[in-house]
């Protein structure tokens, strides 16, 4: 039985060095992991962009709803059914809620984590020439391409894009009749199966690509923390989109061939489609954080010099977190009619699973302690994921206690904590990792200067948008409501809510920074070696950008990747293939990694 | 580290892994991800069902339990081809390789056939996905469950036997031999499961 | 302890609040310490010239507290949290002695239905006002909630309750006003271009005071309230 581990390892051998592709061959349908990594991470950040100016429009409307005075700026570019006079009409605004979550979800963070990172690091990391599949890899790609185009598409037809919210809970979602929308809806859901089929072919070549193709010495308990992340997250894409799928093919049916799965008038019921959803959907927020958490730990342990504070512990804790992860679905679902008891057995599990992530913490904190620390950009940006992450943790315990839940469930109070662990702790990550992995992609660095002026604008606005949200939700205001200022009880937090506004304008326009310099140091960043950052993981000991195949010869491993500031060596940092010094006694054991 | 792991750097190969080679194994992880498919599916089919039993018949009213019966065991049948398929390669036999493929493929595609069949009947009947069908005999919740599952299942096996030509053409080519024939055993992964879940699904739609 | 909820008129509210300011208490508590951890160390360990790492892998010990500790006080949150969560919601934890409300969701409107004169549901002399709950202090009211077509939530944000009204189920829930006033009850489940309107007045009479409403209301229905706006 062919080994193709092997032949694999002998091919790289082959391709570094010899490159006769065409462009076409290279650039576009390209089976080259990094290749496809960057992909993604050009399709990501244009759905990021789109999805902030979503956000905007959303929060003018909130700030001046249907206020003729302040009509939506650049609303008269839109047709009349979205906007009409400068006012947002409800079920554009109802679009704007429900496309700024899906994509953001979707399209830009899932992607941006995995697609981009997933695909460029693992092989560099684990010592691999490339994938185990890699054409099938272009493939996951090319299908993701239909899947943003139909996404898009959903904007031009007639009755508008979705509005049933990113969690497109039935009957709305399926029947036109309720929601105004049809083609619309139709359209999200197909783009959303396809976009599912593009995740579970990039999971299966993940899993099987760190099982089978570690580099010699790269043991389990060796490999970089970032790779351990992306390996339990892509199991868990691997065994909850599958249930998705399959939730949002018995919609499509609901939608088009008139089935009733979801509708309760022929016998079908809305709250199976929560069911299977939330059991997709909490995997999915550990998804979203998992990649984030195992890119800070990189950064931090490179920022302060020093080896990952408790490595098991760090691996054991994400493999909890994902253990834990398939029992707590529930918790979305305490006030939608289910049973109390059940209620109650899913607050138990919920509460529990803030334990994992609070040792991660106390590790990032830990791994601080005692440190050499370097304030780079990626550092920065890694330290903010820790103390904002800390902060969505804390809301979490709130909506985590049942009866308390009564009160901030589909409340401004879960937007704030949505936000608080997705933009404080997975973008924050996302801004680390694009600068801190720029370098090994282009070969050249990001500016530091806009790098840092980009990060102090960022966090301040970021918090001082989102920070509030916790009061409003607490106070009662819903979730998805257009104008505030309709409940004699919020009218006096409309001050509060065009505020928030303000500074999300602010936000947005600071990320303009953060593009230019991506942009620009593209084309004019200063010239990057293999290692500008000083790290230990296979990845830096070559060349930036690395050729096709990666490694010259196949690496071989003899420690740990955090042996930052280690005796052994004469810098603050020993890369894990740097062989180990002549001792004229008998060579010991390469030093394991973590506590 | 561990022996395997030692000889592994002494001769700079990756390292062990979990022995499996990398498309059985990625085959192993994909058919994972397809029994969750199935189980969102039929979790779905199970809940539905059991909140409105009155929507659903006694197994053998509407559907034909016999014929699928029948229709299972070639489905079992075409399993145990594929055994033998896998079995005669494993010993070099090529001709014994080309023989049970195809047989396989004609298990299946006489799986097919007659399930397309049955819909046909089943069709001529009135049980058709969203009418009211047989009047007091099944409501649309019943046909919509019946049709998506045994449905999916079916376009598993299509692509299933759309597979396997391509591998019986192989084999005729002489494409695989004793050292060299993952293709036949992961073709035989994918086959085997699809037989199990419909083994699963039969037990669930026509017998209980 | 002012600014993060509204007035509380219902009588198990005070639970909820006094648990959701425990979880402030110690939220804040862990704030402080986490947070000012990291600016501590920000700044006492930030790279000057001469200083190295030290050169630690972790610390089991550590491990085991900082598991041991978020895990006892999640454990007790929960206990905490559960006997009120029963209390609230459970089918058999509901009084016994009340008033018998039907709320009825639909796109964008409550229709509340009102026992009439002979004090049950389900009779002859029901009536049915929109947009408005009119409801006795200090008597139980039970609510069964449904829905005529999409998911709504029937949320009164001064009387901590939530529940989602969904088309097909009937669902029951309790709550007991303590002060008479005039209250909200918003939907809180994006139901539909009408979403952000969805409102109806909340009136909560002295007792006598609504016994003499509802008999003088138990007449046609005259509402003309528009949108409920």
């Amino acid at each position: 039985m062919s080994t193709v581990a092997t032949a694999t390892a002998g091919e790289a051998q082959v391709h570094a060095g010899h490159d006769d592709r065409s462009f076409i061959r290279k650039y576009i349908f390209s089976t080259d992991h990094k290749v496809i990594g960057i992909q993604f991470l050009f399709m990501s950040l244009f759905f990021l962009v789109l999805g902030g100016l979503l956000a905007m429009g959303m929060r003018w409307q909130l700030a001046f709803p249907s206020d003729p005075a302040h009509p939506l700026p650049g609303g008269s570019l839109l047709p009349e059914t979205m906007v009409n006079a400068g006012i947002v009409l409800p079920e554009f605004y109802n679009s704007m809620v429900t496309m700024h979550g899906t994509i953001m979800i979707f399209f830009a963070i899932m992607p941006l984590l995995v697609g981009v990172y997933a695909n460029y690091l693992i092989p560099l990391q684990i010592g691999a020439p490339d994938m185990a599949f890699p054409r099938l890899n272009m493939a996951s790609f090319w299908l993701a391409v239909p899947a943003a185009i139909l996404i898009l598409a959903g904007f031009f037809v007639e009755g508008g894009h979705a509005g049933a919210g990113w969690t497109s809970y039935p009957p709305l979602s399926v029947e036109s009749g309720y929601s105004g929308v049809y083609n619309g809806q139709v359209l999200w859901t197909l783009s959303i199966i396809i976009l599912g089929f593009s995740s579970l072919m990039g999971a299966v070549n993940y899993i099987t690509t760190v099982v089978n193709m570690r580099a010699p010495g790269m043991t389990w308990f060796r490999l970089p923390l970032a790779t351990w992340a992306l390996f339990i997250t892509a199991i868990l894409i691997l065994l909850a989109v599958p249930v998705l799928t399959g939730a949002l093919i018995l919609l499509l049916f609901d939608q088009v061939l008139g089935t009733a799965f979801y509708k309760p008038d022929a016998g079908g019921q809305p709250l199976l489609w929560q069911h299977l959803f939330w059991f997709f959907g909490h995997p999915e927020v550990y998804i979203l954080i998992l990649p984030a958490m195992g890119f800070v730990s990189e950064i931090i342990a490179n920022g302060s010099r020093k080896p990952v504070f408790g490595y098991k512990a760090m691996v054991i804790a994400m493999i909890s977190i994902s253990f834990l992860g398939w029992i707590v679905w529930g918790h979305h679902m305490f006030q939608s009619g289910m049973n109390p008891l059940l209620g109650a057995s899913f607050m138990a599990s919920t509460m529990v699973i803030a334990v994992p992530s609070a040792i991660k913490t106390f590790n990032w904190l830990g791994t601080m302690w005692r440190g050499d620390i370097h304030f780079h950009t990626p550092m920065l940006n890694a330290m903010a994921f820790v103390g904002m992450f800390v902060i969505g943790g804390l809301s979490g315990v709130f909506l985590a206690s049942t009866p308390v839940d009564v009160q901030l469930h589909d409340t401004y109070f879960v937007v704030a904590h949505i936000h608080y662990v997705l933009f404080g702790g997975s973008l924050f990550a996302i801004f680390a990792a694009i600068t801190f992995w720029f370098p090994k992609m282009f070969g050249r660095m990001m500016n530091e200067t806009l790098g840092k002026v980009h990060f102090a604008l960022t966090f301040v606005f970021f918090n001082l948008v989102f920070f509030p949200m916790h009061r409003l939700g607490s106070n009662g205001m819903m979730r998805r409501i257009s104008d505030p200022t309709q409940y004699e009880h919020l009218q006096a937090f409309q001050p509060t809510n065009r505020m928030i506004s303000m500074w999300a304008f602010a936000l947005f326009a600071a990320q303009l920074i953060f593009a230019f310099n991506f942009f620009w140091s593209l084309f004019r960043g200063k010239k990057a070696g293999p290692n500008p950052w000083r790290a230990n993981t296979l990845e830096w000991s070559t060349p930036s950008p690395p050729p096709h195949g990666n490694f010259a010869t196949t690496p071989v491993v003899y420690r740990g990747p955090y042996e930052y500031s280690s005796p052994e060596s004469d810098e603050d940092y020993l890369p894990q293939d740097r062989p180990p010094a002549e001792r004229p006694t008998p060579a010991p054991e390469p030093v394991p990694a973590g506590g | 580290m561990s022996q395997a792991a030692t000889l592994a750097l002494e001769s700079r190969q990756p390292m062990p892994g979990i022995g499996v080679y990398n498309q059985k194994f990625g085959m192993w992880v994909f058919l994972l991800s397809e029994v969750m498919f199935f189980t969102g599916l039929i979790g779905s089919y199970i809940i539905l069902r059991f909140a409105h039993p009155d929507a659903f018949t006694e197994p053998g009213r509407v559907l034909n339990v016999p014929l699928t019966a029948a229709n299972t065991f070639i489905l079992i049948v075409s399993s145990v081809t594929m055994v033998k398929a896998f079995a005669a390669i494993e010993l070099g036999d090529q001709r014994g390789l080309r023989r049970w493929l195809l047989a396989t493929v004609l298990l299946g595609a006489v799986f097919l056939s007659i399930q397309g069949v049955e819909y046909v009947k089943l069709a001529e009947h009135g049980f058709v996905p969203m009418v009211a069908s047989y009047a007091a005999e099944g409501a649309p919740l019943y046909g919509m469950t019946f049709y998506t599952l045994t449905g999916f299942h079916g376009a598993h096996v299509t692509i299933g036997v759309l597979c396997m030509i391509f591998v019986t053409v192989k084999a005729f080519r002489g494409r695989y031999s004793q050292a060299d024939h993952g293709g036949v055993e992961v073709m035989g992964l994918y086959w085997h499961f699809v037989d199990l879940v419909w083994i699963i699904l039969f037990t669930i739609v026509y017998l209980i | 302890m002012d600014g993060w909820l509204p007035q509380n008129v219902s009588t198990f509210g005070g639970e909820i609040d006094s648990l959701f300011y425990l979880i402030l208490g110690i939220a804040a508590a862990i704030f402080v310490i986490v947070e000012g951890a990291l600016v501590l160390f920000i700044i006492r360990y930030r790279h000057r010239e001469g200083r190295k790492a030290a050169y630690i892998h972790g610390n089991n010990r550590a491990e085991f507290v900082w598991t041991l500790i978020p895990f006892l006080i999640v454990v007790f949150l929960a206990a905490r949290s559960t006997g009120t969560w029963l209390d609230i919601k459970s089918p058999e934890r509901m009084p016994a002695d009340a008033l018998e409300l039907r709320v009825t969701a639909k796109q964008f409107e409550w229709n509340v239905t009102y026992p009439g004169p002979d004090g049950r549901l389900g009779t002859a002399d029901d009536f049915v006002r929109r947009n408005q709950l009119h409801i006795p202090a200090g008597r139980p009211v039970r609510v069964t909630l449904s829905s005529e077509d999409v998911i709504h939530s029937f949320f009164l944000p001064q009387f901590r309750v939530k529940q989602d009204a969904v088309p097909g189920m009937s669902i029951t829930i309790w709550f007991e006003a303590t002060e008479p006033g005039e209250y909200t009850l918003g939907c809180a489940e994006l139901c539909g271009t009408g979403h952000t309107r969805m409102m109806a007045s909340v009136t909560v009479h002295e007792a006598e005071a609504y016994d003499r409403w509802a008999r003088e209301a138990a007449g046609p229905d005259p509402s003309t309230l528009g949108d409920g706006i």
